[in-house]
């Protein structure tokens, strides 16, 4: 900016912002690389000029001496401070880079960006986390330590030898009585699945690539056919590729329906020529990143083949109401909608309904155990993830999971109905990289199995989006790992078969770390579901609220 | 961990056969602790079969707050065991205690023409009102409350209680005894939490720590029966698993073991009755235990059983003769019990079997989770 420029009110330096492009003049080549990978277009070249004062010795300086300075153009990286255009941190410049010339870094003050996201009076909007690092103050999930070892009194099994069934269940649970004279009866008996306890939770198809999607779903495949681990994948609201739902794999797949109802034409059209139920229907109710806020689907994804699988036109932003249009009143929308789905596949496929954390669950969950239909209930924390909504929906809003699931499961207990209507907990599982320790947290809290999203993304893919802020632009389509992005040009970069691999490598790494948990706990035959007995934590207020132990 | 000795006879035996047994057995107990469960008894008790017989201890204020309370609800004390135990100073660890109780009532006018079912829960009700009682004023333990059936559990050596309460008169004598000799794992002692545990004729002992003690307290508790509680002790839910099954699911005890310890996913689908197994499995998910245990226990109809968990890391050998069986933790605790029988019969059950011992005592019966089950309908 010359001198005499105008500032405006959203004028910033490099300074304010919030990640700042360091860029090393010596090490680069100028390929042009990270200009053209950077997502956002934060970098450019730029033409920079540059004055090399020359000072003369004293005894040439005469009359006539000429001047000396040296005026140089060099070419280079300029970093755009105008907001719309900030760097994300993504650091995919650097993975591109040669010579590891350039990098984006964080200001090291808090940034003055963040008061500009709103221009246009449009506050910010972005996909990915909560944005609460809890790295150093580890979150309660992360503190959960698991207490009880079994030592002399009762010998520990061995995590590598011991025979293991580490299955749990998904469908309503009739109490026994009930169901043993049912069975005697030939009378209805509610559709249960036996399934890994760890769940691929709902990412739609649309917020992820199709090379992402294909890739989870070649991934889970090969986990139930080839290493016969019964693990299952949600779609989330929009709907599902037509083949696969004339597939077989159709039965590892939990179809989600929403509040936009997107993608139930084809699926409703599908169903004549289904060759295998689906695992199970979630029907949503919100989702635990953007509570009481309904789906978004940005207009730069919906491509064609999006728009037909979701029955819309393409390149318009796909809102979902926050609430199903059709409800007014619990007790009657949530059974009319969780009856009308059961009847769709003969009463032979499990509905339950996802809610998003909040202290209101259990009035949800009361609500539930008097439907004889609800197949169980998901409680998507706080800490969930999306592929787009309102900053402040993310930052804000919620319950944290581990307190809203034990408050729920409890509740059930004193109901004497915590076999009967499992309970699934996500939201932040493994926002730290401790997937099996937060998996297993939460099932000794009362989880019948945990759903998990983001991890996924990170561990399969190579999501580089942080709990810090960094990248987070899932929904503008620009993924930079081609994971949330309908642009070819981009999802291209991400090889299906190579995601498959990790989703296994994940979930055989999983299994081994579960079973080192739950075998010196002396647990191995059935997962050890409302386990507390065995948990203690190092806060006396979280150990109390959440009635566990309390240890230092 | 505890030892364990069950014997069941066609003859009445004296309990202080199976306190010998445990006796042989003390390396494995720290004599810190004794339970002690009679049933299908002889002596006195053969002409009072029908009627229900209290055990306990009481303190002197305990014995009179007790029999204000039976006379209220119109019981008739019938016979009384005593136990002269004033002369003698206790065992090294038992104390002092007033009264040891065995006393068997006649019914209440009151009860007459209740059915069974109804008869059977005031009874429990009773014994739990005088628990709770007391609790209250620590001056009452009750362990049972039921026709046929007797109870002692003390703190101290096995024999040396026995001997102290003159556990050989031959008042006590029983065609089924169970009998536990306790290694503590706790601290304070309370007699509740001493094996066999006992509800409405079903009593079972085992050794072993319950993993899943806690999750299958709470749901045992929320089934809203009365007698689902105490818990002092985390074996306490293997009686009550089987008081559940039998009551409440009517099922034989050879599906107490798909129960507890299911067949695994891989293995129904296969078996005659995987159908009903599985609907077994799903329903009952919160009784699965994870052992290391060994169950031994007495059923309503004077049969006797044993079980293990899936991984049998609890030891138990069986053995015996016509009429005359018994379930040990040792070999060495059967040779003390049954010296004359077959030892070449002698065998240790596998993690699938459960073993019967039927009230005619004329043979052992291994029924194995493969296998068909029989009391289906
Ligand atoms: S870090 Fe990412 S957003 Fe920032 S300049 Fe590099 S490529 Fe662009
Ligand atoms: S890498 Fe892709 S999926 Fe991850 S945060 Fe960035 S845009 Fe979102």
């Amino acid at each position: 900016m010359l001198t005499n420029g105008t500032i405006v009110p959203s004028s910033l330096s490099v300074r304010d912002l919030q990640w700042q492009v360091d860029w090393d003049k010596d090490k680069c080549t100028l390929c042009g690389r990270c200009c053209a990978v950077c997502p956002v277009q934060a970098i450019e070249l730029g033409v920079h000029r540059k004055r090399t004062i020359q000072i003369p010795s004293l005894a040439e300086i005469g009359p006539a001496t000429a001047s000396s300075n040296v005026y140089q153009v060099y070419h280079g990286i300029r970093q755009k401070t105008d907001p719309a255009y900030a760097c994300t941190g993504c650091g995919m410049c650097n993975l591109v880079c040669p010579n590891g010339a350039i990098m984006g870094v964080r200001s090291e003050e808090i940034d003055k960006q963040r008061f500009h996201v709103n221009r246009g009076g449009q506050p910010r909007k972005r996909g990915g986390r909560r944005n609460s690092p809890d790295i150093h103050n580890l979150g309660t999930l992360d503190r959960i330590k698991f207490t009880r070892i079994s030592m002399l009194t009762d010998p520990a099994l061995d995590a590598g030898r011991h025979e293991f069934e580490l299955r749990t269940l998904l469908g309503r649970v009739l109490p026994p009585e009930e169901n043993l004279k049912l069975y005697r009866e030939n009378g209805w008996i509610p559709p249960v699945r036996e399934i890994y306890p760890l769940l691929i939770g709902s990412m739609s198809f649309g917020a992820l690539s199709p090379n992402m999607w294909e890739g989870l779903q070649m991934g889970v495949a090969y986990l139930n056919e080839e290493l016969g681990m019964p693990v299952r994948m949600c779609t989330g609201e929009g709907g599902c590729p037509p083949r696969l739902l004339r597939s077989r794999f159709l039965k590892y797949t939990i179809l989600q329906i929403a509040s936009g109802y997107f993608g139930w034409d084809e699926i409703i059209h599908a169903l004549p020529h289904m060759k295998e139920d689906p695992c199970a229907i979630e029907i949503k109710y919100g989702q635990g990143a953007k509570p009481g806020d309904g789906g978004l689907l940005m207009w730069s994804k919906v491509n064609k083949l999006i728009a037909a699988i979701r029955g819309v036109p393409s390149g318009v932003s796909l809102p979902s109401p926050p609430t199903h249009q059709t409800q007014y009143s619990i007790e009657e929308s949530v059974a009319k909608m969780i009856q009308s789905m059961y009847m769709a596949w003969g009463f032979r496929v499990p509905v339950y309904p996802k809610i998003s954390g909040t202290s209101t669950a259990l009035a949800v969950l009361n609500n539930l155990t008097r439907n004889a239909y609800a197949g169980g209930l998901a409680i998507d924390g706080e800490d969930g993830g999306t592929g787009a909504a309102y900053s402040v929906s993310m930052d804000h809003m919620g319950h944290p999971i581990a307190s809203n699931l034990r408050d729920c499961y409890l509740n059930l207990v004193r109901l004497g109905k915590q076999n009967e209507v499992p309970l699934f907990a996500g939201g932040g599982v493994g926002k730290n990289g401790k997937l099996a320790a937060n998996a297993a947290a939460l099932i000794m809290l009362g989880a019948s199995g945990v759903q998990v999203g983001k991890y996924i993304m990170q561990a399969a893919a190579g999501c580089v989006g942080s709990e810090t802020d960094r990248c987070n632009v899932c929904n503008i389509g620009l993924c930079p790992k081609g994971i949330t992005s309908q642009d070819p040009r981009l999802y291209r970069r991400l090889d299906p078969e190579k995601v498959a691999e990790r989703l296994v490598d994940i979930y055989l790494a999983f299994d081994t770390e579960l079973k080192k948990i739950v075998a010196p706990l002396g647990r191995s035959t059935s997962l050890p579901i409302g386990m507390s007995d065995a948990l203690a934590i190092d806060d006396k207020d979280a150990a109390e609220r959440l009635d566990i132990k309390y240890v230092v | 961990m505890c030892r364990l000795i069950a014997m069941t006879s066609s003859e009445p035996l004296s309990p202080i056969l199976a306190m010998r047994a445990l006796d042989v057995m003390r390396e494995g107990h720290d004599g810190s602790g004794v339970g002690l469960f009679m049933s299908d008894l002889g002596g006195p008790f053969e002409e009072l079969k029908g009627l229900p017989i209290l055990s306990g201890i009481c303190t002197g204020e305990g014995v009179k707050r007790l029999d204000q309370f039976m006379m209220n609800l119109g019981f008739m004390t019938k016979h009384k065991v005593s136990m002269r135990t004033s002369q003698k100073s206790p065992p090294r660890g038992t104390p002092r205690r007033d009264v040891y109780v065995i006393r068997a009532y006649e019914y209440p006018q009151a009860w007459e023409g209740l059915d069974r079912k109804e008869t059977d829960f005031r009874l429990m009700m009773a014994r739990l009102q005088l628990r709770q009682m007391g609790e209250e004023k620590e001056d009452m333990i009750i362990y049972s409350f039921w026709p046929d059936v007797i109870m002692i559990k003390e703190i101290g050596d096995p024999l040396q209680v026995a001997e102290y309460l003159q556990l050989d008169s031959a008042e006590l004598r029983a065609r089924v005894v169970l009998a536990q000799g306790r290694q503590n794992t706790n601290y304070a002692i309370n007699l509740y939490a001493c094996h066999p545990f006992f509800i409405q004729g079903i009593a079972s002992m085992t050794n072993g720590e319950n993993t899943a003690f806690v999750p299958i307290r709470e749901y045992l508790m929320s089934r809203g029966f009365p007698g689902y509680m105490g818990y002092q002790s985390d074996s306490e839910v293997f009686t009550h698993i089987a008081h559940y099954m039998l009551n409440s699911l009517g099922l034989g005890i050879e599906a107490y073991k798909h129960i507890i310890t299911p067949l695994q996913d891989g293995d129904l689908p296969t078996h005659p009755d995987g159908g009903f197994l599985t609907q077994l499995k799903h329903s009952c998910r919160r009784l699965i235990i994870d052992g290391p245990n060994c169950v031994i226990g007495r059923l309503p109809d004077n049969s006797v059983f044993l079980v293990q968990d899936r991984k049998k890391l609890r030891p138990a050998v069986v053995g015996g003769r016509k009429g005359l069986y018994a379930f040990s933790s040792e070999m060495c605790g059967l040779e003390a019990a049954i010296p004359d029988r077959d030892k070449t019969k002698d065998f240790q059950p596998m993690h699938l079997d459960t073993v019967i011992v039927p009230s005619d005592r004329s043979e052992v019966r291994i029924c194995s989770q493969t296998e068909p089950l029989s009391l289906l309908h």
